[in-house]
């Protein structure tokens, strides 16, 4: 019971291990130029998916405050619309008035940067397929051997 | 989490990540690269990553996918492994 | 090769096995990660501060603007470098050894084309609304962007480059691009002008009509708005550039 406790605590990072390391042999050994571009694609998803599940608490929410938590409904005589204008002078009793416990929520700091890491992926992306077309034009084939065949006879 | 699902979604994701490698139509292999991107996005809005699912389930579907299979289309279809 | 790339992704992969017994426990609230002083300060003060409910908005255009104006910038340089590639005129075709450009003639089909017609004004308001409101829920530049491209990609897909080109002309595209670019660093350099650092944005409020937290409230929305308009731009222009063969002027 001990072993199956220890397994299911962490069988998702050997997952995660398993599908990054498929990713890499793609790119190293498959013939093929866009079936080496997914790879890198499966790669660079599988390492996005690492380091979010960092952030992940257990119990925890979306980190999004919720309506109730923005506007409070406390009986000193603020209402919910004042709640953003009085942000400027009272913010120090605003922290504490909202009870933002940090347990709650999952940590935002590996999403902000995960989410450049897509946008960069996919530009990526695009540039190989680019150059792919291009190689395309100049030798007639996507295959590796044939365009190295193709440069060696050509010398 | 429920670990269960978990576990399931991570094998499907293994084995058409496998499968997008492995078949010699690259159309096909373009079409199992969308299925991969969508079961990452699912993943992600399990670990209450919605913001990152989100952009995930709006490039891997709507873009990547898409360029994929414009390249294919104007190369060669048929790959040799 | 084959094996030898074989054996080197199999040591890789047992040196990170091997590596996995260290880490903390999965969903663990005392990790290292979550215990983070940062983190738990972005927890707890991105509303005093900003005003702003959605933390990983707040992070991504006001803690950390700086990375979002070079991903910006990367996006934009990812799409002049394939212009840069792929552009030709079509007579030079005769001259390539591998024959790539198959045309394919055909005319829209009734019912797809109907569909469209009736989805990509909806499509075009919902990314609207995800740019706009994505201070309150998941959302934000990049993701409205994505979409709004997409439905340009969709113009495409169902029409031809033709039609998609009366409405969105290639010039004003890359007129755009530019635009977001330069709305973002202007943002950062009109605050620089006021006398704080770059891409500080509180210093705005001396310009607003708004209260500090509210300046740096609305300089993320136009700063997501600029990162709306290159990704809006370079998604169309990535996707036509592919898809034409770099000749713009029949497509898939």
């Amino acid at each position: 019971m001990e072993v199956f406790d220890a397994i299911s605590a962490k069988f998702n990072y050997w997952i995660y291990i398993i599908i990054m390391m498929i990713g890499l042999y793609a790119m190293m050994s498959k013939n093929n130029l866009v079936k080496k571009l997914i790879g890198m694609s499966i790669f660079q998803t599988a390492i996005i998916l690492f380091y979010v599940s960092i952030g992940v608490k257990e119990g925890a929410t979306i980190p999004i405050l919720y309506h109730e938590q923005v506007h409070p409904a406390h009986d000193s005589g603020h209402h919910g619309s004042d709640t953003e204008h009085a942000a400027d002078e009272h913010v120090t009793a605003h922290a504490t008035d909202l009870h933002i416990e940090p347990d709650q929520f999952t940590n935002p700091l590996p999403h902000v940067l995960m989410l450049t890491a897509i946008v960069v992926g996919v530009a990526t992306l695009g540039l190989g397929l680019a150059l792919t077309q291009k190689l395309y034009r100049e030798f007639g084939s996507i295959e590796e051997s044939e365009i190295l065949e193709s440069i060696k006879s050509a010398k | 989490m429920i670990w269960i699902f978990d576990l399931i979604t991570l094998i499907f994701l293994v084995i058409t990540a496998l499968i997008s490698l492995q078949v010699k139509d690259l159309l096909s292999a373009a079409m199992v690269f969308g299925v991969y991107s969508f079961l990452m996005c699912l993943l992600w809005a399990g670990m209450e990553a919605v913001d990152v699912a989100f952009t995930e389930a709006a490039v891997g579907a709507g873009v990547s996918a898409v360029f994929l299979i414009a390249t294919v289309l104007r190369t060669n279809r048929r790959s040799s492994d | 090769m084959k094996t030898l790339s074989l054996i080197a992704v199999v040591i890789t992969g047992l040196l990170l096995l091997s590596a996995v017994h260290d880490f903390p426990d999965w969903a663990d609230p005392e990790s290292p990660a979550s215990d983070y002083r940062l983190s738990q300060h972005y927890i707890t003060q991105t509303f005093p501060e900003t005003g702003v409910p959605n933390m990983v908005t707040a992070v991504l255009a006001d803690y950390r603007g700086y990375d979002t104006m070079f991903e910006t910038v990367v996006v934009f340089t990812a799409g002049i470098a394939i212009i840069g590639l792929l552009r030709r005129s079509p007579s030079s075709r005769n001259k390539d050894k591998g024959k790539a450009t198959r045309t394919y003639k055909k005319k829209p089909d009734l019912i797809v084309d109907t569909t469209c017609r009736l989805l990509i004004p909806i499509i075009q308001i919902f990314a609207l609304y995800v740019i706009a409101h994505g201070h309150h829920s998941p959302g934000g530049g990049f993701q409205g962007g994505v979409i709004f491209g997409a439905s340009f990609i969709l113009i495409t897909l169902t029409r031809d480059l033709q039609a998609a080109q009366k409405w969105v002309p290639e010039k004003r595209i890359l007129n755009l691009a530019g635009i977001g670019v330069l709305l973002y660093a202007g943002f950062g350099f009109a605050c620089m002008l006021l006398g704080d650092n770059f891409l500080d944005y509180a210093i705005l409020h001396k310009i607003m009509p708004a209260t500090p937290t509210e300046a740096r409230y609305h300089s993320m929305l136009g700063v997501e708005i600029g990162v709306a308009f290159t990704v809006t731009a370079i998604m169309f222009s990535i996707y036509s550039n592919l898809a034409s063969n770099g000749e713009m002027k029949e497509t898939l």
